[in-house]
């Protein structure tokens, strides 16, 4: 058996392999839920009343997949220029802290027009910090960006632990750690009555579109595939490869960044430690999934989102732990990379 | 005055040799994988997996060592997973690792809320205890020190000579030094680059997982998600500090146990002045710092992250 490279690839063959993941990465779970004792087809019909079943419970899902829009596009952004930006987690959580800590008294006076688009830019700013601390360690130190991004989101995590329970503090919580609430005017307008659904999952279906048209239309967007593909030839090129970097490690971290500012305003309205389930790892699954195109994020997204939210609800009904979620989100990144291989080589026998 | 009198302590170095176990099983683990070629990011989740499945088996009335066995075996299988994507595929071994990262440490705890129906405080195992050295023992601050480590830390300082001996001792060594540096090379003098790679990597997550469930095993008694706290990747750091060679690896998990063990100790001395947080980054960003310092100065395998493929260039 040898693998052979396909001289073209079809486009039927790549919308194939993500539904193909998702199908093997169902099937594997599968194997799990049985194991647990649950009938699988019940399960799985389960997860989806969980997210469809009601007008709420598809507001939910599409609250969930807001955030993850945005940390997929993040790492989307990033990995086609081969920047591994593995740090949408620390990102994410620096944009929320860095929201609370502008929006609850420094714009509390401004009207919401105004203030809101000051703190998406506060907190994509702070994204973007994070990212060029890594980015800075790359260009300068050659520091393997995985590593420090990782190691990066600790770090985060420990920031925001340090804030809610000191200068952040909210002192109306009882001693409960968590951060002053950002005020009224930055909460986003609400899309549905009487459900969490808000305005953010616009924002992030437009970032998504602008993401797309500046990829594929633009020069910059011409010179961040050149640097993922060959940055030899790219520099040889004439790509001014530390530039077209920086600018995509800010993209990067702003989006994530901005997911975090987006989760604060529109969700949560404070800050915990607890703010992220784990959106910046998502992200990457995410991004992979939609083979790092940025429309393709919003249904990778979307599919993230209903796992998660159905499996709740599964949870309660059958008693499978909702971990099987984030099982079926990790399994669908590995066979996804699979059916990636497969739409580059054919199998000859 | 106090902060250098902790030096002296027992205390401080008896917690470092337990703070280091993991990380120089975890080190070492990941530099086998590398010496031979790839990069095995599966690490954290592989810690954590290791970490649960060593602790279910000992709570379901296993002995320790055979937790320690079943924890091993779990490491060797993530690891033909991530051989199987990596070696004969060629998939990018970035992704592929967070990959296994995140479906290693989600299925631990998609486990463990599926075998302990618990509310509260989770339930706990009876752990290693302290070896007996007898004489030893007797001997001023040295005795107390190593009187109260248990056996698995012994084995992972016995692992790191027997990796430094085998590596640049042995055919076997040459075999996979040449793998990582050059499989082509490697083929032609009759090494099968692919068998060795598929070694390594099972052989390193082995080591990996009993990184991890010497944490349920010895360091505390009972299994938590989110145990592992980012020490898998502190390891893949620590193998750019040893520059790919066992010895250095061991005295790089020691100083990094002893940077955590002293801002664990800080941490007590000053808790009012300092919010304890930032004692916390501090091996975290120790671990880049490091990496700052020894990214550009350090001899990488030079065929690390390039797959191989026989008659490609």
């Amino acid at each position: 058996m040898r693998f052979e490279l396909r001289e073209t690839r079809s486009t039927a063959l790549m919308i194939c392999a993500p539904v193909a993941a998702i199908a093997a990465a169902l099937v594997l779970s599968g194997g799990l839920i049985a194991l647990a004792g649950a009938s699988v087809i019940e399960a799985y019909r389960f997860i989806l009343v969980g997210a469809f079943g009601s007008r709420s419970s598809i507001a939910e899902t599409l609250t969930r997949a807001t955030p993850l829009i945005l940390t997929g596009l993040a790492a989307a952004v990033a990995f086609r220029a081969r920047l591994w930006n593995i740090g949408g987690e620390g990102q994410f959580l620096i944009g929320a802290i860095a929201v609370a800590a502008v929006g609850s008294e420094l714009t509390a006076g401004l009207p919401s027009a105004i203030a809101i688009p000051i703190l998406f830019v506060v907190g994509a700013l702070g994204g973007m910090a994070l990212m060029l601390v890594a980015l800075g360690l790359r260009q300068g130190f050659q520091v393997d960006e995985v590593v420090s991004t990782l190691l990066l989101n600790f770090v985060a995590l420990l920031f925001v632990s340090m804030m809610v329970e000191g200068a952040l503090r909210d002192p109306m919580a009882f001693g409960w750690p968590q951060s002053v609430p950002v005020a009224d005017n930055a909460t986003l307008p609400r899309l549905m009555e009487r459900t969490r659904l808000h305005a953010g999952l616009i924002v992030a279906l437009l970032l998504a579109v602008v993401v797309y048209l500046i990829q594929a239309r633009t020069v910059f967007g011409l010179q961040s595939k050149a640097a993922g593909y060959n940055a030899g030839a790219a520099r040889f090129a004439g790509v001014p490869l530390g530039r077209t970097l920086v600018l995509v490690a800010c993209i990067s971290g702003g989006l994530a960044g901005l997911a975090g500012a987006i989760q604060v305003m529109g969700v949560r309205g404070n800050v915990t430690t607890d703010i992220s389930p784990g959106f910046g790892y998502s992200g990457i699954v995410i991004a992979m999934l939609a083979n790092l195109n940025p429309l393709g994020v919003i249904l990778a997204a979307c599919f993230a989102a209903i796992m998660f939210i159905g499996a709740d609800g599964m949870s309660r009904a059958v008693g499978v732990p909702s971990f099987i979620a984030d099982v079926t989100v990790a399994l669908s990144l590995l066979t996804m990379l699979v059916a990636l291989f497969f739409t580059q080589y054919r199998v000859r026998w | 005055m106090e902060l250098i009198a902790i030096l002296g302590s027992e205390g401080l170095w008896e917690a470092v040799l337990r703070i280091a176990t993991p990380l120089i099983f975890g080190t070492l683990g990941a530099l086998l994988c590398e010496r031979a070629g790839v990069l095995n990011l599966g690490i954290e989740g592989i810690m954590a997996f290791g970490a649960l499945i060593g602790w279910l088996a000992v709570y379901n009335g296993a002995g320790l060592w055979t937790g320690l066995a079943v924890a091993a075996l779990s490491g060797a299988l993530f690891g033909l997973l991530h051989a199987v994507l990596t070696v004969p595929l060629g998939l990018s071994q970035h992704v592929t690792g967070l990959g296994i990262t995140l479906f290693a440490s989600s299925l631990a705890y998609f486990i463990f809320r599926l075998s302990v129906q618990i509310e509260g405080s989770p339930p706990t195992i009876r752990p290693f205890q302290p070896v007996e050295l007898g004489p030893i023992g007797d001997i001023p601050f040295l005795g107390p020190v190593l009187s109260s480590q248990t056996a698995p830390t012994y084995l992972a300082i016995a692992v790191a000579f027997v990796m430094m001996y085998v590596l640049f001792r042995t055919p076997l060594g040459l075999a996979i030094r040449m793998t990582g540096e050059n499989p082509h090379a490697a083929e032609a003098q009759g090494v099968n680059p692919v068998r060795v790679r598929f070694a390594c990597i099972m052989a390193g997550s082995a080591l990996m997982a009993m990184g991890g469930a010497f944490l349920t095993l010895s360091a505390f008694n009972s299994f938590f998600p989110t145990m592992i706290q980012g020490r898998g990747w502190v390891c893949i750091a620590l193998v750019v500090f040893a520059s790919w060679r066992p010895g250095w690896a061991l005295t790089g998990a020691l100083l990094f146990a002893l940077v955590d063990a002293y801002q664990l100790r800080l941490q007590s001395a000053l808790e009012d002045a300092i919010p304890y947080q930032l004692f916390l980054m501090a091996p975290y960003v120790a671990a880049i710092a490091v990496l700052a310092v020894m990214a550009r100065r350090a001899r990488v395998p030079q065929a690390l992250m390039k797959p191989y493929r026989r008659g490609e260039r």
